[in-house]
């Protein structure tokens, strides 16, 4: 199918301009760009002047198949991609059980193949069930398809399984995420310490837990040469050592989830279980530092860290209450917070949500070139509304931070590979 | 007189004026409760229910005694060995409860925002008797109580903190309350037990503990948790009483005046000399325990107010 979108406002992360023009889609990929005629026969489709970016590639998306698929099945996590402009879904591998043997990964695949209109692939774990002890058949997964690794928020505490599963990651050259974090310190931890910590009576950790488990994960990179991304930051003392990592050719990453760079501490108010999220929501100088990171680009990845519970995980008091957010669909209009204030433009925005994943993971997305996949997003940067979790929400889990809150952004139409998945628009 | 609460979940939420609408009406009670004739009908025809996640004894008893003073029909539930081990969840509990029309729900919890989540799904008044390491305020109130009726004010006092802040409700309600009538407070403890974020607390804080009661006219002991004590936070329980423990020696730098307040129940020889604890002249504890009563008796009668209030406009029809 060959379709022209004109006038619209094309949003371009690898050049980081953006520029009047209109696309042309042809055979599931992007045939021209700029000035373009519409050849005979093509479907033409007016942006009238929208924001037309490079479909936004998650990484780190929980998906409750295999175990908990009544949170979030492959269909519904791929219904509120496609609504939130996400055409690639990267899922996490802390299921139940663990995606840690080629098995599990073939039957998750099986699972998530046509069930979604956006494109999954996946991700394994590092060590057997998530326990930190014995490393995963890593060449397998490979070879079945995953795209990394990683035991999501369980960080493996003996250095010495993880300087094992580094090293043999590098050989293969498979990307590793950590989570970076010591793990004593964090050890019960449901906020962040400080002085609202304490007057609420939480259990708190201290900013510098982060600090300790990067520099740990950077001494074993430095050591094994492995390919390494941190799955969060989120403290502004651990950007130096990110900083550094980075200048001492390092092969590191980072990414941060959306709910750190737009939301702090103080919105978990009286015990809002729904701003529980790991690692816990941050001082405002922090939040401030992280986004202009992310700006920056000394944090190359901005994901949802989608983490769907159900009502009954979170009507629970807040230290018994499940953590994680679910995000797929609040992205990109979250995101949009970030553009209004001034601390990011959109290319910046979709070089963190589509070019730069797309780059380490090796994938053909993320990009508005001749040639990349047609993973397009639609949107209008400006529409407002008010977030209704009931009503909006696609995904089976409807925890969202942003209930009732105020948003700006709202995404017109999502193609993959060429097709319309999501909006009405022409 | 104000008092505009629906709930007492903390004194967060207290005004000053509010703090002192129950100070004022608890001194009427503790002259009630002096009388061998001790009854009073503010409560008649309500129904009190006592909710204890955590074992208690004397905040028990003490509510229990002070709903029935004012004439509530009170019932204590041992819900720490009932249906929440059968799993039920609290919000369950909550609605189970709420739908027997109880007026006034007490509740102590060991998860911090516990009583909050409770009240949030309840039509009647909840008192929080204690939730985890958030509040206490009751005991707050009746410290405050304490130290007005000694003191004979309840401003520009030195109030001296002592022990284990970090865990303690106790501490954190009072030093909402004690920092509402502006005094001057200093906390003094190991810095283990100190709660993080503490110098932006607004006190003084001290880990030298004669430097601390330097001219303090209060001086508020802490009760040390059992498990808190074997290396964990503190090398040792004699460690802890040398450096830590109160006695007549470190008090001498308090004023002369100064009184020894303790929640109880305490660890003699841990926290608190056991003389010292007894001495009449200068440790105010059994009258604590007296207030307490006193204290809870006028903030349930308030609450009760309101509510009879609030179901009055309802019943009217008027939308607030």
């Amino acid at each position: 199918m060959t379709v022209l979108l004109t006038n619209a406002r094309l949003i371009d992360p690898e050049t980081l301009t953006e520029a009047p023009g209109s696309l042309l889609i042809d055979g599931g990929v992007i045939a021209a760009m700029g000035e373009v005629t519409a050849p005979s026969g093509a479907q033409i489709l007016d942006c009238h002047g929208r924001c037309l970016a490079p479909g936004i590639i998650d990484l780190g998306v929980k998906v409750g198949e295999p175990g908990e698929r009544h949170k979030e099945s492959f269909r519904s996590a791929g219904l509120a991609a496609a609504a939130g402009g996400v055409t690639t879904i990267i899922t996490r591998p802390d299921t139940a059980p663990a995606i840690d043997s080629p098995e599990t990964l073939e039957f998750v695949m099986r699972r998530a193949a046509g069930a979604s209109p956006v494109n999954i692939r996946h991700m394994a774990a590092l060590t057997k069930g998530r326990e930190g002890r014995e490393m995963t058949e890593i060449g397998f997964l490979l070879d079945a398809g995953a795209v990394a690794f990683t035991d999501c928020d369980h960080v493996v505490a003996d250095t010495k399984v993880l300087s094992r599963c580094l090293t043999y990651a590098r050989s293969l050259g498979a990307l590793v995420i950590g989570h970076p974090q010591d793990a004593g310190l964090s050890k019960g931890a449901a906020v962040t310490s400080g002085k609202f910590a304490s007057l609420r009576g939480l259990p708190g950790v201290s900013p510098m837990a982060e600090r300790m488990g990067f520099d740990r994960d950077m001494a074993l990179v430095e050591m094994t040469g492995a390919r390494y991304h941190a799955d969060q930051i989120t403290c502004a003392r651990t950007l130096p050592a990110l900083e550094r990592a980075k200048a001492n050719g390092l092969d590191v990453t980072a990414g941060v989830s959306i709910h750190h760079v737009t939301l702090n501490e103080f919105d978990v108010g009286d015990y809002r279980t729904f701003f529980k999220l790991t690692p816990p929501l941050r001082a405002e100088e922090d939040r401030v530092a992280v986004a202009q990171a992310l700006a920056s680009g000394l944090i190359d990845i901005l994901c949802s860290m989608h983490t769907p519970q159900d009502e009954e995980s979170k009507r629970l008091p807040y230290e018994e209450a499940a953590a994680g957010a679910v995000a797929l669909q609040t992205l990109l209009p979250a995101a949009m917070r970030l553009y209004h204030d001034g601390t990011m433009t959109l290319p910046e925005l979709f070089r963190a949500m589509s070019l730069n994943p797309a780059k380490r993971l090796g994938l053909a997305g993320g990009r508005l070139a001749v040639g990349a996949p047609a993973d397009l997003v639609l949107f209008d940067p400006d529409a407002p509304f008010v977030l209704d979790r009931f009503t909006m929400l696609a995904s089976k889990s409807k925890n969202t931070p942003f209930d009732g809150a105020k948003m700006e952004g709202k995404v017109l139409a999502t193609f993959v590979g060429g097709a319309q998945v999501y909006g009405q628009e022409g | 007189m104000t008092f505009r609460a629906r709930h007492l979940l903390g004194i967060e939420h207290l005004a000053p004026d509010e703090i002192r609408t129950v100070l004022d009406l608890a001194d009427t009670y503790v002259d009630l409760n002096r009388r061998t004739i001790k009854r009073t009908d503010a409560l008649a025809g309500m129904t009190q229910i006592n909710m204890f996640f955590e074992a208690s004894t004397r905040t028990q008893a003490s509510f229990e005694l002070a709903g029935k003073r004012l004439g509530a029909d009170v019932m204590n539930m041992a819900v720490a060995h009932s249906s929440v081990k059968k799993g039920e969840t609290l919000i369950d509990t909550a609605l189970t409860l709420n739908a027997m029309h109880p007026d006034l729900l007490v509740v102590r919890h060991p998860s911090s925002g516990a009583v909050n989540l409770l009240a949030s799904k309840v039509n009647c008044a909840v008192l929080n008797a204690g939730d985890g390491k958030h509040e206490h305020p009751t005991q707050a109130l009746l410290d405050a109580l304490t130290i007005r009726r000694a003191k004979g004010r309840l401003q520009r006092l030195v109030v001296a903190i002592c022990g284990d802040i970090a865990h303690s409700r106790v501490a954190r309600s009072n030093l909402l309350l004690l920092g509402k009538m502006e005094n001057r407070i200093r906390l003094i403890g190991p810095p283990t037990l100190m709660p993080a974020g503490v110098n932006e607390f607004g006190c003084e804080v001290y880990d030298d503990m004669r430097a601390g009661l330097e001219g303090a006219d209060v001086v508020m002991m802490l009760r040390l948790q059992k498990e808190r004590m074997d290396g964990g936070f503190i090398p040792s329980e004699r460690e802890y009483y040398h450096r830590y423990g109160l006695d007549a020696e470190k008090l001498a730098f308090a004023k002369p005046d100064a009184i020894v307040m303790h929640p109880g129940p305490m660890n003699r020889g841990v926290e608190i000399d056991g003389e010292l604890a007894d001495d009449i002249n200068r440790s105010v504890i059994q009258e604590q325990v007296e207030m307490g009563v006193a204290v809870r008796m006028a903030a349930m009668d308030l609450l009760a107010r309101n509510l009879k209030a609030e179901r009055g406009r309802m019943a009217a029809g008027v939308v607030v």
